[in-house]
């Protein structure tokens, strides 16, 4: 059974549409290349040029962030929930 | 227009005074129509008094109560400590979503100073805070 993708709402015009999709992959950066593969308009809000997760973005896999867990690295096995989310983030400058 | 309750207006502005000297944030959590149910304070995980980041925990938590209560990520607070409550061009430049409220604390202000806008696609534009007065039922004597 594959993993299944959370898409948050801002990035769902530029990714068909849909809450949910199913995505293969071992790791989390093996799902990431997936869906920017699929929908390369999201590419540089994923992903950095040196395939590192960008900045101001949180990835989840199940309940844990996963800058803890290896990044990009991070293992995805079936039936894991992955969770994209923007950072939300600002400040006085 | 945003639609909060008096005890929701302080508890973000507690959530601030109490980030001080850094900046204080969290989410806000309530109805399509800007009507807030919930303020969710965050930890500033940027610890700083120039910029701020929402907790990634709190807003993973914050999300699926609201797919659970029913409700939205209505938008964000977060205080400027010393300048007024308008959006900076980072506030501006990493506004993650269109639809959302975002609610700007200035402590440079006494009283406090909340304000709320919405930012899309760089533009911002203020709009109407309504504040419902909460009245605490008296203890009895």
């Amino acid at each position: 059974m594959p993993a299944l993708l959370r898409i948050p709402t801002v990035l769902r015009p530029a990714m068909g549409g849909e809450n949910t999709i199913a995505v293969e992959g071992t790791t989390v950066g093996a799902v990431l290349a997936q869906v920017t593969q699929r929908f390369p308009a999201v590419k540089g809000q994923l992903l950095n040029e040196d395939g590192t997760l960008h900045r101001f973005l949180n990835v989840y896999v199940n309940d844990d962030d996963v800058r803890y867990l290896g990044g990009v690295d991070a293992p995805v096995n079936d039936s894991d929930e992955i969770t994209l989310l923007p950072a939300v983030a600002g400040g006085a400058w | 227009m945003l639609t909060v309750t008096s005890d929701q207006r302080d508890a973000m502005v507690a959530t601030c005074i109490r980030a001080l000297p850094d900046e204080g944030c969290g989410l806000l959590l309530g109805t399509p129509e800007g009507v807030v149910a919930e303020v969710v304070p965050s930890a500033n995980v940027a610890a700083s008094a120039k910029v701020y980041e929402i907790d990634p925990r709190v807003l993973l938590r914050s999300f699926r109560r609201a797919d659970d209560e029913g409700l939205e990520v209505l938008g964000v607070f977060h205080s400027h400590t010393h300048s007024p409550a308008y959006p900076s061009p980072t506030d501006v430049r990493q506004a993650p979503d269109p639809q959302w409220h975002y609610v700007l604390v200035s402590l440079a202000a006494v009283p406090a100073d909340l304000r709320s806008y919405r930012i899309v696609e760089g533009t911002v534009t203020e709009e109407e805070v309504v504040v419902n007065k909460v009245t605490t039922a008296a203890s009895p004597d």
